[in-house]
């Protein structure tokens, strides 16, 4: 496939938001049960934070606004949310974004009064089932913007549940390493938590996509020019595609890249993504120091672009069986 | 039940290229807008077609086939573009098995491209949507047109009849006996898409000559092998000559 900016932006935009937003809730599910310190200023870190994962929310959404040829219909993907996974993404997002925005609204304004108080005297206030609810939207927002790419069952390098799970765990791991980042100027007591955390998604990131990337060095395709063409001989070659000058079929579906540029992102990407944030953030949780933090997220985010380049560029349509000669 | 579709003969197709011709004639000639070309007439022509013609060698030589494919939407039976489409605007009509695009519904998102296996569908860089074939949905049903006429365009044009028309869902039309007689089959059996379209393979017509044939037992010219060969103590004309 032709990798796409825009998609490749929304991806990891919204990836980082959802991830940060998931940070700001586990900060504040640890400090309602008591494992975590209270935030010196909780008020200034809740509503920046909300405020930055927005920004990223609404970056994601407006660079997927350049993907579509009439993004003034863009409403009318909300309808076929039964069958398409695109459309369940359109629904979520917005949903999602709402609610990071309450969040947000609840820890600013203050107004923010207490549902419940549990057994133990703990206060279950707004902030908490809106987070709750968040982070309910955050995952269900994962699911469906990879399964958008895991249920075309054509591309076999998508078609696996591990797509599902790399989305998640490195949309996860970027969000907490900016939230750790975040915390380096915000909250200095929290710095360690998150920036752990970070490291722990970021490990466990590596180990996903590496799989995934080992999985998909094994596969064999499904589809063949024998099969595409119906005529059983081993030795078929495309003489002509019907065209001397391109097509939508060969703009779309090819990246144009040599096979030398693919390996030196998908090594690239493994140093940017995993390698270097995974050792700037083991280094600021060893040293306490918030230094390393900032460059860690901007590394693992232009890897992470890399990333999903390749994960675009590396799946392989069956239609391209249709288009190896010009003529 | 119906489900309309072409079947294409490769045994007959010689890859003149006039069903692409004829096709994006009348296409960009309808109602729903022209299927924009760019540069047309420069370095790098590209455009929007619903058909191509392809060409494939099989074999090594000097044992090949040239093989001419023409590859356009098969309206799959159970189509993986259609349940992908986030606005509905692909759809597949339940009278008679078309798989259409509604112009006005569709956002340009191209989802539905990556999830077609055969690239059938051609995304319009005027228009901005996702155009593909309609089997000429707006001829087959022309009351204007003469019966015999109420054809695809690709159907029309073909001179050598390689491309039928016709309904294989009902046993007796003319698509259906040809995919029973002539072995049709479908494209990328594998994917569970069930294509409407079927193609019928190149058929070998060997030529089966017996010696009786080459060699006429009753040919005129072999009598005079029948008759008796004169002896060699016989007097023959060198005999004659060397004395």
């Amino acid at each position: 496939m032709n990798p796409a900016l825009s998609v490749i932006l929304l991806t990891t935009l919204i990836g980082a938001g959802q991830g940060l937003f998931l940070a700001l809730f586990t900060a504040q599910s640890y400090t309602l049960f008591g494992l975590l310190p209270k935030a010196a200023d909780a008020q200034a870190f809740y509503t920046y934070g909300s405020l930055i994962a927005m920004l990223l929310l609404l970056a994601g959404l407006v660079a997927s606004f350049f993907h579509l040829g009439r993004p003034e219909r863009a409403w009318r993907t909300a309808t076929m949310w039964r069958t398409s996974w695109l459309s369940r993404e359109v629904i979520v997002l917005p949903a999602f974004m709402g609610t990071v925005f309450a969040y947000g609204l609840a820890h600013f304004s203050g107004v923010n009064p207490v549902l419940v108080t549990l057994g133990s005297g703990i206060d279950i206030d707004a902030s908490v089932v809106l987070g709750v609810l968040g982070t309910v939207l955050a995952f269900a927002l994962f699911l469906c913007t990879a399964m958008i790419y895991a249920s075309v069952r054509f591309l076999r390098e998508w078609a696996t549940p591990l797509t599902v799970l790399n989305y998640t765990l490195l949309g996860g791991a970027s969000g907490f390493t900016l939230a750790a980042a975040f915390s380096a100027s915000a909250a200095p007591e929290r710095l360690g938590f998150f920036a752990a955390w970070a490291l722990v998604l970021t490990l466990l990131g590596a180990a996903s996509r590496s799989a995934s990337l080992l999985r998909n060095a094994r596969l064999k395709p499904t589809s063949t020019l024998q099969t595409a063409i119906g005529i059983k001989h081993p030795r078929i070659v495309q003489k002509s595609q019907g065209f001397m000058g391109g097509s939508f079929n060969t703009r779309e579906f090819f990246h144009g890249r040599t096979r030398a540029t693919l390996r030196a992102v998908k090594w690239g990407f493994l140093l940017a993504a995993f390698v270097l944030p995974a050792l700037l953030l083991a280094l600021a949780v060893w040293q306490r120091s918030g230094a390393p933090l900032e460059a860690a997220f901007i590394v693992q985010f232009l890897g992470l672009l890399a990333e999903r380049w390749f994960f675009f560029a590396q799946a392989n349509h069956p239609q391209n069986l249709y288009y190896q000669a010009i003529a | 039940m119906t489900q309309l579709a072409l079947v294409i003969d490769l045994n007959v197709c010689v890859g003149c290229h006039a069903c692409v011709t004829s096709c994006k004639q009348w296409n960009t000639s309808g109602s729903a807008g022209p299927l924009a070309d760019f540069e047309a007439y420069g370095k790098n022509p590209t455009g929007t077609f619903f058909n191509r013609v392809q060409t494939f060698e099989v074999g090594e030589f000097p044992n090949t086939q040239t093989v001419h494919f023409p590859k356009s939407c098969l309206h799959c039976e159970d189509p993986p573009c259609v349940p992908v489409c986030p606005t509905g605007a692909s759809y597949k009509r339940a009278s008679d098995g078309i798989v259409l695009v509604d112009y006005d519904k569709c956002i340009g998102c191209k989802y539905c491209s990556w999830a077609c296996p055969y690239g059938a569908r051609e995304f319009d860089e005027e228009r901005k949507v996702m155009t593909k074939c309609t089997l000429c949905v707006d001829r087959i049903y022309d009351q204007a047109l003469p019966v015999a006429e109420r054809k695809p365009a690709c159907v029309m044009a073909c001179p050598t009849s390689a491309r039928l028309f016709g309904d294989i869902h009902d046993p007796d039309s003319v698509v259906s006996e040809a995919i029973r007689d002539n072995a049709g089959y479908a494209l990328m059996p594998e994917w569970g898409t069930h294509p409407a379209n079927h193609y019928l393979p190149r058929r070998k017509t060997p030529m089966h000559i017996h010696k009786d044939e080459l060699v006429r037992v009753d040919n005129p010219l072999k009598i005079d092998g029948l008759l008796p060969k004169p002896a060699k103590s016989e007097p023959s004309l060198d005999d004659v000559m060397s004395w």
